[in-house]
């Protein structure tokens, strides 16, 4: 195997679960990190003479304690450390062990990963920022970069996140039900907010060097949706980021300025994430169990479907807007909900709607609401 | 003799793939299927959807709908088939259809096709119905 191109992707689809594990054998983030690190420098030596593992996720686990528990002994006692070669080689029988171990376990780990970096007591920047760290293992330069802001800064906010997390605790008891619906929603809602950061540019060159926070977004997104691939709201919020995502291409125009749904060009289209977005939401609406991520979902379905900017369901999408209205009331909702009318009923109508919204919504109001309505 | 090659691999590790690997990877897999087309070989090809789109029907003797891949390690892949349908309801009443005419156990994977290239068989070579 020359061609080491294959490493990269299968250590980058391991770590959440490998990383959860090992979170929960050490309790720290820091020591989980390092153990991660050196489960991966021990695969680049081992895995293009041997070829992969079976389960390489299992095999970083046990690579990973094995070789931090070691350090932990090195430390305590100053002892003659085992051959390298006897660390790294596994035989399948002790991997499919830990598999079988840890299989009952990962779910509830990749959660509490994820939960940790939605911790309550962390401003909303840092989670993301900590999530893409630990969950997604970019480097602090590539975290720095998609923010826009210098490497030190990003460093110091991540170093600071892992600290007020240890000081805070965390919960290591396997969670009830409650508590992990609590989990998902937490998750999930993180998840969306580092997508809007991705999402949230007005220049194509911002645009750019924010790819990577919707990417990861919906690469973190997909994971939770197979661990949990019975929750319609994932599903919806999964369909969601696709349909949006998948716009991505005619947001600007060459000039790097943004471009309007209407006025955008809609065979840039992304046609196999669309795809993707419909199926899933599809698959969500059966449940009969609406969220507000469906809704949103099933209206950017609706802008999906429309082969021209006409052809738009307004009448379907007023009604989706009234019902996210009533599950999640704010300004910003009952401000989209009049562009649908505006569109069905006539301006008149929806500037009654907005009136009583009066100056809550500033400027953002007069921006979106005089554009959409032309 | 018509040979079907069913693909595996883990998902996650494709969904880290960078867009650089894709596009090499994806260019060097077109080249071995212009090559089976060149030849006449190549039958229809298709690429799925993540198994997260997927629904499966459980036959029995109350049908049950599960979300998710088919997951049991005790039944193999006898067979499929592509059907142009509506929508995931329609795929499943499509998918009941089957099930009445071939009841008792066994499951119907229902998923969602991502591409999908017709035959390049030359029409002697389609196997008799």
């Amino acid at each position: 195997m020359t061609d080491l191109g294959w490493i990269d992707p299968v250590l980058a689809a391991a770590r959440p679960r490998v990383m959860g594990a090992l979170l929960r054998y050490f309790r720290t983030l820091d020591t989980a990190e390092e153990a991660f690190q050196e489960a991966c420098l021990r695969a680049l030596k081992s895995w293009p003479q041997n070829g992969p593992p079976r389960d390489a996720a299992a095999w970083l686990i046990l690579v990973g304690r094995n070789a931090a528990m070691d350090q932990v002994r090195r430390q305590a006692r100053q002892t003659e450390l085992p051959d390298e070669a006897l660390l790294s080689d596994l035989d399948d029988a002790e991997a499919s062990l830990a598999d079988r171990l840890d299989g009952e376990h990962y779910k509830d780990d990749i959660l509490r990963l994820l939960f940790i970096c939605c911790h309550p007591e962390l401003p909303a920047t840092q989670q993301i920022a900590l999530a893409l760290r630990i969950v997604c293992g970019l480097s602090v330069k590539q975290i720095a970069h998609a923010f826009l802001v210098g490497e030190a800064a990003m460093e110091q906010r991540i170093t600071r996140a892992k600290a007020r997390i240890g000081n805070a605790g965390m919960a290591f008891e396997t969670p009830g039900a409650p508590e992990r619906a609590e989990r998902l929603a937490a998750v999930a809602s993180m998840i969306y907010l580092l997508f809007n950061e991705g999402y949230s540019s007005s220049t194509s060159r911002e645009a750019e060097a924010r790819t990577p926070l919707a990417e990861e977004a919906i690469w973190l997104v997909r994971l939770l949706l197979r661990l949990f691939p019975s929750e319609p709201e994932i599903m919806g919020l999964t369909a969601l980021m696709l349909l949006q995502r998948a716009r991505a291409k005619a947001r600007f125009d060459g000039d790097g300025n943004i471009v309007l749904l209407e006025d955008q060009d809609r065979g840039l289209w992304s046609r196999p994430r669309i795809a993707e977005g419909l199926a899933l939401i599809d698959k969500a609406m059966r449940h009969r169990r609406p969220g507000p991520y469906q809704i949103q979902a099933a209206i950017a379905a609706l802008h999906a479907r429309a082969q021209r900017d006409t052809d738009t369901d307004w009448a379907q999408i007023d009604l989706l807007y009234a019902n996210l209205e009533r599950l999640q009331p704010s300004p910003v909702v009952t401000l989209n909900r009049a562009v649908a009318v505006s569109k069905v009923r006539g301006p008149e109508a929806a500037l009654e709607m907005i009136e009583p919204l009066g100056g809550r919504l500033q400027g953002y109001f007069y921006w979106v609401f005089r554009k959409s309505c032309g | 003799m018509l040979y079907a090659i069913l693909c595996y691999n883990s998902e996650e590790a494709i969904g880290s793939w960078s867009r650089d690997h894709h596009d090499e990877t994806m260019t060097r897999l077109h080249a071995v299927g212009d090559k089976l087309a060149r030849q006449g070989r190549l039958g229809p090809v298709a690429r799925l959807l993540p198994t997260t789109a997927a629904t499966t029907l459980r036959k029995g003797r109350e049908e049950m709908v599960i979300d998710g891949p088919f997951a049991e390690t005790k039944e193999q892949l006898l067979g499929f088939y592509i059907v142009d349908c509506a929508s995931l309801e329609d795929a499943l009443d499509t998918a009941k259809d089957l099930a009445k005419a071939n009841p008792g156990t066994g499951s119907y994977e229902i998923r969602p096709v991502a591409e999908f290239h017709p035959s390049q068989l030359p029409d002697e070579d389609k196997p008799a119905p």
